[in-house]
């Protein structure tokens, strides 16, 4: 873990880049994580992050499967949004944890 | 009387119906536990089955015969739980409990990927999760000459996660043996970002791939497969050719938890990790392949739970608080071809580490390095799954909880 400044702001992040306290988050940091990336958001991208964070706040675990079922994007579409790594790279821009796979 | 019931007899309901008999007071409370099959599969040993390691018989038995004969055996299909009245509707009856069991496991749901059960299935798609498909998948493999083999999990949770991963290790080793290794290619295509699903493993292991010529496809996510072209496509349009795609499809909970409203996505019961019982309702638990706990979905995590949960349930029917006691301890060998395995160690925040096991110093097995003992650790097994496992017998010496004794955190384990 260290502390990084992002868009102006001090956030403590992971080894691999994922923020430590998804209450430190704001827009500007998802934009910069996600120019990062090499993604720019759109409102529609939003929609998705703003769903990964109600869920994460409720600790419920993240699916590539269950955000497909949401009604806010399909899997397809989750795809387009963030390419390569749709549930990696879009929580990471959401300032949530990592999503873990279980063995 | 009171009635306790459980729901599956595989590995994690029989083992519940041995370690609870001898526990609760005879007088005051019945035991009964339901399963619609007759026969009782060493899951494990489809791993072998498809490469004549393993025969038919060496990995099914009568069910009933590991259920004791105190207990109340029915075997029927189970038509729907209803929580909030405690009763279950079985094909022809129902039963009322008192404290419910749920051990219904997962089971493979290849209906759930497009083109997947379409003409090719069980011609040149095939899985090795049923008996039905790693019996398919040997006839297929004695006459097959060769071509692209495609070894492929569709999505994350599966039940033992490293099993596709020691298919692909034993396909080596049985083409070798052939003498026709050098007409086969074999991919290894997974929807995680490495071979292994714990980093420490990958980063560990990898030189395995590499020394047995095996390909790999990472962050592959299958949106479908096209039986024209023999491909799979995933949901960037990458496409893999196969002659022979061995595939792992999506594994779900038994619809019956899906009918009872008891399930998440993929059926499986929302579950404490720690005590075992059902976050919906105090007197329903939940245990093996069946929970959401983030666990490896594997017998010695049954075997592990098993444990805590005859505890907790002894705890909850004396009204007393539940041991917040599992710790996603697993222990699995894997299977490394060569008549060689590895085994690893870990549990929900502690990734696999070098060391020995389960004694310090002395091992006598290794962790997380290969050993031609570790492979005889690993056919010994069944013998141990059959007598000691399911009866409800401690295995000596390995506890319910992850020891950290004897083991070397060498590898940067990843923060969780």
């Amino acid at each position: 873990m260290s502390v990084k400044t992002i868009a102006g702001k001090e956030v403590n992040v992971s080894d691999d880049g994922y923020l430590e306290d998804m209450n430190q988050w704001n827009e500007d940091i998802a934009n910069e994580i996600a120019s990062e990336i090499g993604i720019e958001l759109t409102p529609k991208h939003f929609e998705v992050i703003n769903f990964l964070r109600e869920k994460a706040a409720a600790k419920e675990a993240l699916t590539i499967r269950g955000v497909g079922k949401s009604g806010v994007v399909d899997i397809k579409g989750l795809y387009k949004l963030f390419p390569k790594g749709p549930l990696k790279f879009s929580s990471r821009i959401a300032g949530i944890p990592k999503p873990t796979s279980c063995i | 009387m009171k009635n306790l019931l459980i729901l599956g007899a595989g590995t994690s309901g029989t083992m519940m119906a041995n370690h609870l008999l001898p526990k609760l007071y005879k007088d005051q409370w019945k035991i009964t536990i339901v399963d619609q099959y007759k026969t009782h599969y060493y899951q494990p040993g489809f791993l072998f089955l498809p490469f004549d390691i393993y025969t038919e018989k060496q990995v099914k038995k009568v069910g009933k015969k590991f259920i004791p004969s105190e207990v109340n055996y029915i075997q029927k299909k189970i038509e729907q739980i209803f929580p909030e009245e405690n009763k279950v509707q079985l094909e022809d009856e129902t039963i009322n409990y008192d404290v419910l069991i749920v051990a219904t496991g997962s089971k493979i749901a290849p209906e759930e990927t497009s083109g997947l059960t379409g003409p090719l299935w069980k011609k040149d798609i095939f899985d090795f999760y049923t008996f039905e498909g790693a019996l398919a998948l040997r006839n297929k493999l004695r006459d097959w000459e060769g071509g692209k083999l495609v070894v492929h999990i569709t999505e994350m949770p599966i039940k033992c996660p490293v099993a596709p991963l020691e298919f692909a290790f034993l396909a080596d080793d049985y083409f070798r043996k052939k003498g026709i290794r050098d007409n086969v290619e074999i991919t290894y295509v997974t929807p995680l970002s490495g071979a292994f699903t714990k980093p420490t493993c990958t980063t560990a292991l990898n030189y395995l791939l590499v020394e047995k010529g095996i390909k790999i496809e990472t962050d592959f996510a299958i949106e479908s497969v096209d039986n024209d072209t023999k491909e799979i496509v995933d949901y960037e349009d990458r496409k893999i050719p196969f002659d022979l795609l061995v595939t792992v499809p999506t594994n779900m909970g038994d619809s019956v938890i899906e009918k009872s409203g008891l399930g998440d996505d993929l059926n499986f019961i929302p579950t404490d990790h720690n005590t075992l019982q059902s976050l919906a309702h105090e007197n329903i638990f939940v245990i093996g392949d069946a929970t959401n706990v983030p666990a490896s979905k594997a017998g010695s995590v049954a075997h592990f739970e098993a444990e805590t949960l005859t505890d907790n349930i002894l705890l909850y029917i004396d009204g007393y608080p539940l041991k917040k006691e599992f710790d996603g301890h697993a222990n699995c060998f894997i299977e490394t071809g060569n008549n060689k395995a590895l085994l690893i160690d870990f549990n929900y925040v502690t990734e696999p580490v070098h060391g020995n096991f389960p004694f310090a110093k002395i091992g006598p097995l290794k962790l997380l390095k290969e050993s031609v003992l570790n492979h005889w650790g690993k056919l010994a097994f069944r013998w141990i799954y059959w007598n000691m496992l399911l009866k409800g017998i401690a295995i000596p010496f390995v506890s319910r909880n992850m020891s950290f004794k004897g083991k070397v955190f060498d590898i940067k384990p990843e923060k969780k």
